[in-house]
């Protein structure tokens, strides 16, 4: 292990020397300290190349010390945690950190695709557009697969993420974002008059710039004042303090997005932790202190490692003591820049020399600067710069231009406040002339801004108007303030001279680092008329990616500006949208991901349906039996063939829980069953069910089930398993919206009760052997439904209905003796041969007896197209009925259900086929519909179909063609009537 | 969003289920021009900038229908009354 952190002060900092952490970088071995960042280790550490940029694969170095970072993209970890494009600028150092710079073959040093720096000429703005226009097929093959590789940032996991993320919902009264001097006042004052605060900062240690400040508040050191107020906020039962939470989007209604790296400064999570949990924190007000960023001045060579801005410079020296360089020069445009480096010279920086483009600077920071024999150059602009990392720069003074050596340039051009949040209500910033800089216009409702976010410049300021902000938030909602003892802190004027572009300087001049774009490339976008910002945006990638222009929108804008002649407002900028960092899909899933991608609906007999050797399949959010296979049985299609033979032969049972069950007591109940089925209900008898089908206002089907009347005002509506939502919600609507006057309640009981069909010849003798009351014929005649006891006392309801054409009951039971009634009518059918059937020997009985179902009912069938014409009553108004009359609804040519059979009995069948007339070539003209169920008959020994075609009922016998593009096939049906088993219905009956 | 439900309290958009504009009425169906009419009360709908009342349905909460005012520009949500019961929600 390198053991050097040769440019680690001795002193100083708010690092922990006595907890070394051991990390790696490209596979070379270092250490830092506890309280570093990757940039702040690897700086101490002399490591200043840390990525190639990402077209023309230019060295870069560590820009910034935060959020804002466009170069030192790393890839974090490795196998499935590997994470590409993390800011090393806010990556919290651990021990055993792996971290691998990107972009680079084959290696960081020496990078064969530096040469696109030659091709820097073709690769310009909107380059994309241009150069590889044709031939189009090149696209594909030859271009896009190149400038891939050529271009691009860090590699993603190959692997499964193996970590969990989890979302979470927080409510308060004020949400603080960012835990800056602003911040941190504005939590206080909302705390101490008892508000609920949440206060959440991006950092991992909050204070946001008091950490990074030399001087004294309120007589202690900043960092340790920033320390005393979390500690006092920490302890106030109102507030929660989240650190490493970035706030990252506002949306409606107060409701904030914000993403916490529970987990990401550890190598893995703890047990049972997640690595990132997403929360959305519901704030009644909010406040934004945010803060500012700075932005540099673009010059020619700013992009080379060594270019830093000169806040990031200060924040490594005062909170990582950590030199950046050894020879250090300013570039600046105004007066806290000075500042800075004046500060940071005093902590051990060494500072030589200051260029500033002001011909005038306050006499007090001149005389400061020589005083440190700190060189002064005023007037002056930096024009181009040497070295691999920088040893140099060549300066343009009035008196013409020198060489100076530096091996770190700390470049200011200003700060624009961090208004991204303020925009993503469509607000636009405003731009304020005072402070050359956008601050924010309309924000969204609830939120207001303090501090540098709002273009409040100086510690002083930012502490006072905190407070105020913080004051008002909880004032506006009601809460008693206490008076706060805000400390003094004396702010040096704003002093800022508007300076963007070093024009005539030498080499490429960098405006987004992360995209290269240079000062030339808004020049071409200018020329070619792309001159709005939405335009330069979308033409020059400029502000794109994972910084966002964090550092180069304001510069980009100003440079257009400047070359059309508008002023920056007149020229606009762009609207921020959520998020204001990058958030990670898994945080975005949470634990909604592969199986746990949404909860799984048992049946009450799944259990049971287990043991019996069940294969399962999802069907909605249910998982269900499909079928349940025997030793011996060579596939699917025996499997189910053979309980299809038993079930007809002799008796079947099979779970029918999913179905939906309606529960509707009231006077009114027949009423309102008539006005929402097709058919008459109102005369329906007690102890009797009856079969229904309901129409969507716009005349198609939506659903159909049986209705049973159980008591004079109590009845029970079974849906299908995938409408039972749909219909309820329906069903609710037209008790609530429609007819509030019907004495109606509605309930779903469909959780409540297990429902098991049983089915077959036997069937009678079985339920017998459970029932505790009489179930003869008599007792219980085809289509009644009673109530009564099962199994010794069990509550349960009985019907007899028939899906399979069979002499058929279904018995619900509370949905708690669902398996033990299972295991009971097996026991009872034991001597008959019972046998367990699945969903798909359920789905061949149904075709078999032509019954609709989900393919049938695909919103898109009238009740005349399925045959149910005859059923709609014509002396009653019902959902649907108006429209079910229109003329297209009604067409005698519109495809109609029927059954099908091969021709070649020996043929399969297939759902989906289309019908065309025998000999009509197949085009859509000719099309006459399609078959849309289709099953292997044991029963008949042949595959029959279900399909709806041209005036079906009126062409039975005729043949027609059954053609499946898709599967290749054609084959030649014969139109039946929709029932191959027993069509008169003794069965059902008997 | 957040929808203040009157039995429920204000409550996240995700529990609610959407239906759309709360000011049509089902038409008389003996009426003469009751096709036309329907016609209009299933297929035609103005599409407003600005306030609308629209059903929203509290499907994970009380299972009730609420006429609900929204504002289509800013999604601010001034009131929400039950179907059933007669008045504006705001």
């Amino acid at each position: 292990m390198s053991t050097s952190n040769r440019n680690r002060l001795t002193a100083g900092g708010l690092i922990d020397r006595a907890r070394p952490l051991g990390f790696s970088f490209d596979g070379t071995r270092y250490r830092g300290y506890e309280g570093d960042t990757l940039a702040s280790a690897l700086l101490a550490n002399g490591v200043r190349l840390v990525g190639r940029s990402f077209k023309y694969h230019r060295p870069r170095g560590i820009f910034s010390a935060g959020a804002e970072e466009p170069n030192a993209l790393v890839e974090l970890r490795s196998g499935a945690r590997r994470e590409p494009n993390s800011r090393a600028t806010v990556t919290e150092l651990y021990d055993g950190l792996e971290a691998a710079s990107q972009n680079r073959w084959p290696s960081l040093a020496v990078d064969a695709l530096s040469l696109n720096r030659f091709l820097q000429p073709f690769l310009g703005a909107g380059f994309y557009y241009k150069t590889f226009m044709w031939p189009a097929a090149f696209w594909e093959k030859l271009y896009e697969p190149i400038i891939r590789r050529a271009a691009g940032l860090g590699r993603a996991a190959e692997e499964a993420d193996p970590d969990h993320y989890e979302k979470a919902t927080a409510f308060c009264d004020v949400l603080v974002i960012g835990a800056g001097p602003a911040g941190l006042m504005a939590a206080l004052a909302a705390g101490r008059a008892g508000a609920r605060v949440i206060l959440a900062d991006e950092d991992f240690l909050p204070g946001g710039g008091l950490n990074a400040e030399a001087g004294d508040v309120g007589r202690k050191p900043a960092p340790a004042f920033a320390a005393e107020m979390v500690a006092e906020l920490m302890s106030l039962p109102t507030v929660r303090v989240m650190t490493r939470t970035s706030v990252f989007g506002v949306y409606d209604s107060g409701t904030y997005g914000a993403l916490e790296r529970v987990s990401d400064h550890l190598p893995e999570p703890a047990p049972f932790q997640p690595r990132q949990r997403l929360w959305r924190i519901i704030a009644r007000r909010a406040v934004l202190a945010a803060g500012a960023t700075e932005r540099p001045i673009v010059f020619g060579g700013n992009d080379r490692p060594g270019v830093m801005l000169a806040g990031a410079v200060g924040t490594y020296v005062q909170r990582h003591a950590v030199l950046p360089g050894q020879k250090i020069a300013l570039f600046a445009n105004n007066d806290g820049a000075w500042r800075e480096m004046l500060a940071a010279h005093a902590a051990g920086a060494p500072v030589e020399t200051i260029i500033d483009v002001r011909t005038e600077v306050a006499a007090d920071l001149t005389q400061a600067a020589r005083a440190e024999g700190i060189r002064v150059l005023t007037g002056a602009q930096v024009i181009a710069t040497a070295g691999k990392t920088l040893t140099g720069l060549t300066v343009a003074t009035a008196s013409g231009t020198e060489r100076i050596a530096a091996d770190t340039l700390a470049v200011s051009g200003g700060w624009s406040p961090s208004v991204h949040l303020t925009c993503h209500h469509g607000g636009k910033p405003r731009w304020e002339e005072a402070i050359a800089a956008f601050v924010p216009g309309t924000c969204p409702p609830g939120l207001s801004v303090a501090g540098a976010a709002k273009g409040v410049f100086g510690l002083g300021a930012c502490l006072k108007d905190g407070a105020a902000i913080g004051a008002e938030a909880a004032q506006a909602l009601g809460f008693t303030v206490p008076a706060l003892d805000v400390p003094d802190v004396a702010d040096a004027p704003f002093a800022l001279t508007p300076f963007w572009h070093v024009e005539g300087s030498k080499g490429a001049a960098f405006v987004d680092l992360q995209n290269d774009v240079t000062a030339k490339d808004v020049g071409i976008a200018h020329k070619e008329g792309f001159r709005s910002v939405e335009l330069l945006k979308r033409y020059t990638t400029l502000g794109m990616a994972t910084d966002q222009g964090r550092t180069s929108n304001v510069t980009g804008l100003a440079i257009m500006a400047s070359l059309t002649g508008a002023s920056i407002p007149e020229t606009g900028t762009t609207i921020f949208r959520p998020p204001y960092t990058p958030v990670s899909m898994g945080a975005l899933a949470g634990h909604h991901r592969g199986k746990d991608f949404r909860p799984v609906r048992l049946t009450p007999t799944h259990e049971w349906a287990r043991a019996q050797g069940a294969v399962f399949i999802e069907t909605g959010a249910w998982l269900r039996a499909q079928y349940f296979p025997r030793n011996g049985e060579k596939d699917w299609l025996e499997t189910v063939s053979r309980e299809v033979t038993s079930v007809r032969a002799g008796v079947g049972l099979i779970d029918v829980s999913t179905f939906g069950k309606i529960d509707l007591q009231g006077r009114d109940v027949g009423a309102f069953l008539d006005r929402v089925y097709i058919n008459g209900f109102a005369a329906l008898a007690v102890g009797k069910a009856r079969y229904g089908v309901m129409l969507r206002e716009d005349g198609m089907v939506m659903d159909d089930g049986t209705t049973a009347r159980l008591a004079p005002e109590h009845y029970v509506m079974t849906t299908t398993t995938a409408n039972a939502a749909k219909v309820y919600q329906h069903l609710e609507f037209c008790l609530q919206v429609l007819w509030p006057e019907l004495d109606v309640a509605l309930s779903s009981v469909s959780e409540q009760w297990a429902q098991i069909a049983l089915a077959g010849p036997r069937a009678r003798d079985v339920l017998a052997r459970v029932a505790d009351g009489d179930v003869s014929n008599a007792a219980l005649p085809f289509m009644g439904a009673i109530e009564g006891t099962v199994m010794g006392g069990v509550k349960a309801r009985l019907f007899r209905l028939s899906f399979s054409g069979e002499l058929g009951y279904e018995i619900a039971v509370p949905a708690r003796f669902g398996a033990a009634l299972a295991q009971a009518l097996m026991q009872a059918g034991e001597e008959f041969g019972i046998t367990p059937y699945g969903i798909e020997a359920l789905g061949v009985m149904r075709i078999e007896k032509g019954h609709v179902s989900g393919n049938e009912l695909s919103g898109q069938t009238t009740a005349g197209d399925l045959g149910f014409g005859r059923m709609a009553s014509t002396k009653k108004d019902y959902i649907g009925r108006t429209l079910a009359a229109r003329p297209g609804l009604t067409d005698p040519d519109r495809p109609a259900f029927v059954g099908f059979r091969p021709v070649d009995p020996s043929r399969r069948l297939r759902a989906g086929a289309h019908f065309l007339p025998l000999g009509a070539a197949p085009t859509m003209a000719n099309d006459q519909g399609y078959m849309t169920s289709v099953a292997y008959s044991p029963h008949l020994g042949h595959w029959i179909g279900l399909g709806l075609i041209t005036r079906g009922p009126e062409r039975l016998g005729e043949r027609v063609r059954a053609y499946d593009p898709v599967r290749g096939e054609e084959i030649e049906v014969e139109i039946c009537a929709p029932g191959f088993i027993d069509p008169e219905g003794v069965r059902l009956r008997g | 969003m957040r929808i203040p439900c009157p039995y429920c309290g204000e409550r996240d958009a995700h529990e609610f289920a959407y239906l759309g504009d709360a000011t049509l009425t089902r038409p008389d169906p003996a009426a003469a021009e009751a096709e036309q009419a329907f016609h209009d009360y299933v297929y035609l709908r103005d599409n407003p900038a600005g306030a609308h009342e629209e059903w929203w349905y509290h499907a994970n909460g009380c299972r009730q229908w609420l006429r609900v005012a929204r504002d289509t520009r800013t999604h601010a949500i001034s009131g929400a009354v039950a179907a059933r019961v007669a008045g504006e929600p705001a």
